[in-house]
């Protein structure tokens, strides 16, 4: 079994990555790509009865912080259900949507905001070197070249130091690390398409 | 032209990755010391000791695209960790924002439990789809990190700026953090908010610092060889332009 979904993955694999290079590969890379995008969507199902899962198991044991596993259960029901019988465009779902779940992300960000304040402020306690000195100077820089202050622009900040820094020293720090990821994973992705990694089929 | 390229970059990968494999495949790999690996290491053997699990978060990447790449090295490094906590009393626990990689990290974690030959102390739960949206995704992580009697947290994986809230939460409980992704504002802010964050392809080394085999060791031999290929084909454009230029 297990070699068998190696062979499926290796095909399907090399088969999409061919269809990058090779003109007569491009229908069957598109069919595959479709079939992949329906497997992610059942996917999210799966994903979400896990969910479901693994809260109803909370409450069922009495574990710390059940409450909110069971409001999560609830609430998660409510809205697949609403939606299936409402439909997504319906009225109530976008209250439902507009009205609870664009402004809990906004919290989380407001919240995430105040927490890089105070990990900013924290920075030199937890690596006091000249990395980290770097750092603080280049966030110091770029936030005065780009804050709008109340007594205006900080003279060459904004036109002459802000790009300086970001358009030459912080973009080639950037592209350096993001050359470093794109090959880690192309090594990464050729470990999966030769089947040395796989992280499928158990075993 | 550019796909010519790509696929030279491509077979020249392929090739050295398999040759390197071969020929290292009985030599002991040296590593440079990397101190949030080192840290990461001594993590796995405390952890059975004290009782306490690991949590580890493999970001919301999804498969179908580029972001894949941390997902895969997050999955390998997570079967290396599961295999060598399953006797734990506190199994590790699993989070990931994507569907499918929910379900491979399900697989990932069994697996390991396999390999220790204990696959009848594996628990499904443990694996979880925390949200679906990477806010929703990492306040279900918050969750778990400070309720499950977690003493690690290790991110690898794609993770935004919304790593500050997990890291907030694992600083507050007195949790050792481990972080990695292959995502710019996520790295910068996981320097801020950590001891030991692990900077660009350094998330890709995390399988071969575990013990994975000679395919990781010899991937970063590979990765190493294709950087100074970078570092010399830019120097030659350079040389090129300037000379160019001057006649």
């Amino acid at each position: 079994m297990r070699v068998f979904t190696a062979v499926i993955a290796i095909a399907v694999g090399l088969m999409v990555l061919f269809g990058y290079f090779f003109a007569q590969f491009t229908d069957i890379q598109t069919l595959l790509l479709n079939w992949a995008i329906i497997l992610a969507g059942v996917a999210s199902l799966v994903g979400i009865f896990n969910l479901i899962a693994v809260h109803t198991d909370k409450v069922r044991r009495a574990e710390k912080g059940s409450v909110y596993s069971a409001l999560l259960v609830i609430a998660l029901v409510a809205t697949f259900v609403f939606g299936l019988i409402l439909r997504p465009q319906h009225q109530v779902m976008q209250v439902l949507l507009n009205g609870i779940i664009l402004p809990v992300e906004a919290t989380l960000m407001g919240l995430l905001t105040v927490t890089l304040l105070y990990a900013a402020i924290r920075l030199l306690r937890r690596h006091a070197d000249v990395m980290s000195i770097f750092f603080i100077i280049t966030a110091v820089l770029i936030f005065l070249g780009s804050a709008t202050l109340p007594f205006g622009d900080v003279p060459l900040f904004g036109t002459l130091i802000r790009p300086w820094v970001s358009q030459i020293w912080a973009l080639g720090g950037a592209r350096g690390i993001l050359i470093g990821v794109a090959l880690g994973t192309l090594v990464t992705g050729l470990r999966v398409l030769f089947g040395i990694d796989r992280p499928y089929g158990g075993k | 032209m550019t796909s010519l390229i790509a696929l030279g970059i491509l077979t020249l990968t392929a090739i050295l990755l398999l040759v390197i494999s071969l020929v290292t495949r009985n030599s002991n790999p040296r590593f440079r010391e990397i101190p949030a690996l080192t840290r990461l290491i001594r993590t796995l053997g405390l952890s059975v000791e004290d009782g306490k699990r690991l949590h580890i978060s493999l970001g919301h990447g999804s498969l179908l695209d580029e972001r894949g790449g941390s997902a895969f090295a997050g999955l390998a490094a997570l079967r290396i960790i599961s295999e060598k906590t399953s006797v734990s009393d506190m199994p590790s626990v699993a989070s990931a924002g994507d569907p499918a990689l929910g379900l491979l990290t399900q697989d990932t974690i069994q697996a390991g439990y396999q390999a220790a030959g204990v696959e009848e102390l594996y628990v499904p739960t443990t694996s979880r789809v925390t949200g679906l949206t990477p806010f929703s995704y990492v306040a279900g992580a918050m969750h778990i990190a400070s309720n499950e009697n977690v003493s690690t947290n290790i991110m690898i994986g794609h993770f935004g700026a919304e790593a500050g809230l997990l890291a907030d939460i694992s600083d507050r409980d007195y949790v050792t953090l481990i972080g990695a992704s292959d995502n710019l504002a996520g790295q910068s802010v996981l320097y801020a908010s950590t001891q030991d964050a692990l900077i660009g392809e350094e998330l890709f080394a995390t399988g071969a610092y575990l013990g994975a085999g000679t395919s990781h060791s010899a991937s970063l031999t590979v990765q190493d060889i294709l950087r100074w290929l970078i570092i010399i084909t830019l120097l030659g454009g350079v040389v090129f332009k300037l000379f160019a230029r001057a006649l």
